[in-house]
């Protein structure tokens, strides 16, 4: 499709990126601002992940896209087809075969190595937004390193339910500077935000680029009689029995019937490739 | 001795006109100096200025600091200033919505100032909260609960908690007891000088109540038109004033 410049944005536009995006893993957990670009889709659904997949894209990249974990949900879909239409780079749903994987609200359960990028859809990249409103406030926050209003939200949890109730979008501190909103993931992901990948946030409607280079050391905030806990649903998966994934919780008839299944479709099709069986493989419930 | 708080010729102006011009005082450690004056008179300007709220066009205000002595706040590095406001010093608004968190529990609102100096414990910050509930007597089964939810004067209380919790040397009050009725204001003005005495601070304290001097301050300066017209020991000033808008104040308070 020549109508289009390779990857849909031009190239002054994926250089004026790339620059945000060099300063951003120069400074780990740092905002930087960048002129984010209108894509074609809506706010909401992933224009700073596709700005920033963008400008990393080459023609010889292989592209994976999820959305919760997913490869078939209709945002990960759209946005395959987006770039197989206007990059042409192949695309798989194979995570270790994926050189580029953007992501929303998940990390993959298989762990990342040193020649891949994980680019992150970013709704709302400042982590003390809703503590503190005022943008010009939270910025000499940041600068000066006062965080402790941070640990006031963990304690109001603690106050109210007894436990730290934060359960996703949960705050982390990068490379002992920065605190850091690592977007919606769940916390139970949080320890894989040490990577051997390079991991890169992209928010489009708030105008921020952040990055975490590979082998970063980024902590989970706690309080020292309340640790971080990496929490998921207390069960196995009920197709192929991994005890150690994400879990979706499914509700499938009315009568209170629910499984639980790998919220990454992928880990979860390929241990069933393997011969792994949960509670309703189709075998285990003939 | 020296001052904990020097105040050299401090001016500020907005535009061509004066909010406050020529004060010099010193303030030693213990000490509570009161700034009466009228509205407009400059008072709150100058308060604003010496806690570094707002910048100031002239003058030195030198801090005795713990590491390096007498220092000048107003040319020192924000992020040390800003860490002075967090520990030494603490600044008690007229209306207790500035100076609370009020989507935030009471016992938040008490922890934040142990937390942003690098406390970390849940059970030492919840302890110390309760502790200081009750030090303002607030009763301990509220600490859970939103400073919405409580009274003026209650409030009031929360937040005279939540900036001595830190144990600061210097405390700045804004009209601390405005607001309030006299029988809240009485419990207040008691609690604040059971404080001041237990804790050794230097408080300086900004009103236009005259009673509030009266019982709080142990000296006194008013001012009139951006200017100190008089300063004194407080009984002094009250008693035996000399200067003609002094005089004007004094004779102006209802005798009940």
């Amino acid at each position: 499709m020549s109508a289009y410049n390779f990857a849909y944005l031009d190239e002054q536009t994926k250089r004026m990126i790339r620059r945000a995006l060099l300063k951003a893993i120069a400074i780990p957990g740092y905002q930087v601002p960048f002129a984010s670009r209108e894509m074609p889709m809506p706010y909401g659904w992933g224009t700073g992940g596709v700005q920033v997949t963008a400008a990393c894209l080459t023609p010889e990249d292989r592209l994976k896209v999820i959305d919760q974990g997913a490869d078939d949900t209709t945002n990960a879909i759209s946005i395959r087809k987006f770039f197989e239409t206007t990059a042409g780079v192949e695309t798989t749903e194979r995570t270790g075969e994926a050189t580029v994987i953007q992501t929303r609200h998940r990390i993959p359960e298989a762990p990342l190595g040193d020649d891949q990028i994980l680019v992150y859809q970013v709704p709302i990249p400042e982590p003390l937004r809703f503590l503190e409103p005022r943008e010009t406030e939270t910025r000499r926050m940041h600068a000066l390193e006062e965080y402790g209003l941070m640990h006031v939200k963990l304690y109001e949890d603690i106050a109210r339910h007894g436990a730290i109730a934060t359960s996703y979008a949960y705050p982390v501190k990068v490379e002992g500077r920065y605190v850091m909103d690592p977007s919606p993931i769940p916390k139970f992901d949080n320890p894989k935000l040490e990577s051997a990948a390079i991991q890169l946030f992209g928010a489009g409607r708030e105008q921020r680029i952040y990055a975490i280079p590979p082998h970063t050391r980024v902590v989970s905030l706690d309080f020292e009689d309340h640790p971080f806990v990496a929490s998921k649903a207390d069960h196995a998966c009920d197709l192929c029995g991994a005890e150690q994934s994400y879990l979706d919780e499914v509700i499938v008839d009315d009568a209170g019937g629910r499984m639980f299944v790998c919220s990454d479709t992928d880990f979860c099709a390929t241990r069933q490739a393997e011969g792994h069986r949960g509670r309703f493989s189709p075998e285990a419930a003939e | 001795m020296t001052p904990l708080l020097s105040v050299r010729d401090i001016a500020k102006f907005y535009g061509p006109r004066v909010g406050c011009e020529g004060v010099s005082f010193d303030l030693y450690p213990g000490e509570v100096m009161g700034i009466v004056g009228e509205s407009g008179s400059g008072k709150s300007t100058l308060l604003n200025v010496l806690a570094g709220h707002l910048p100031a066009d002239r003058g030195e205000v030198l801090f005795d600091t713990r590491a390096e002595g007498l220092k000048d706040t107003l040319t020192m590095s924000e992020p040390e200033r800003r860490m002075l406001s967090r520990t030494d010093w603490a600044f008690v608004h007229q209306n207790p919505r500035d100076g609370l968190r009020m989507g935030v529990s009471a016992g938040g609102n008490v922890g934040e100032r142990l937390m942003a100096v690098g406390a970390r414990h849940y059970g030492e910050i919840r302890d110390t909260a309760l502790d200081w509930l009750g030090r303002v007597e607030i009763e301990a089964g509220r600490i859970d609960d939103r400073p919405n939810a409580f009274s003026g004067g209650m409030q009031q209380r929360l937040q005279i908690a939540r900036n001595l919790v830190t144990g600061p040397r210097l405390v700045f009050m804004d009209e601390p007891t405005g607001g309030l009725d006299v029988s809240v204001q009485a419990r207040l003005l008691d609690l604040l000088r059971g404080l001041v005495r237990e804790m050794g601070l230097s408080v300086l304290i900004v009103t236009h109540d005259l009673a509030v001097v009266r019982l709080l301050a142990d000296r006194l300066m008013v001012m009139k038109s951006g200017r100190v017209v008089e300063a004194g020991l407080t009984d002094q000033v009250l008693d035996d004033p000399q200067h003609p808008y002094t005089q004007l104040l004094v004779s102006s308070v209802l005798q009940v």
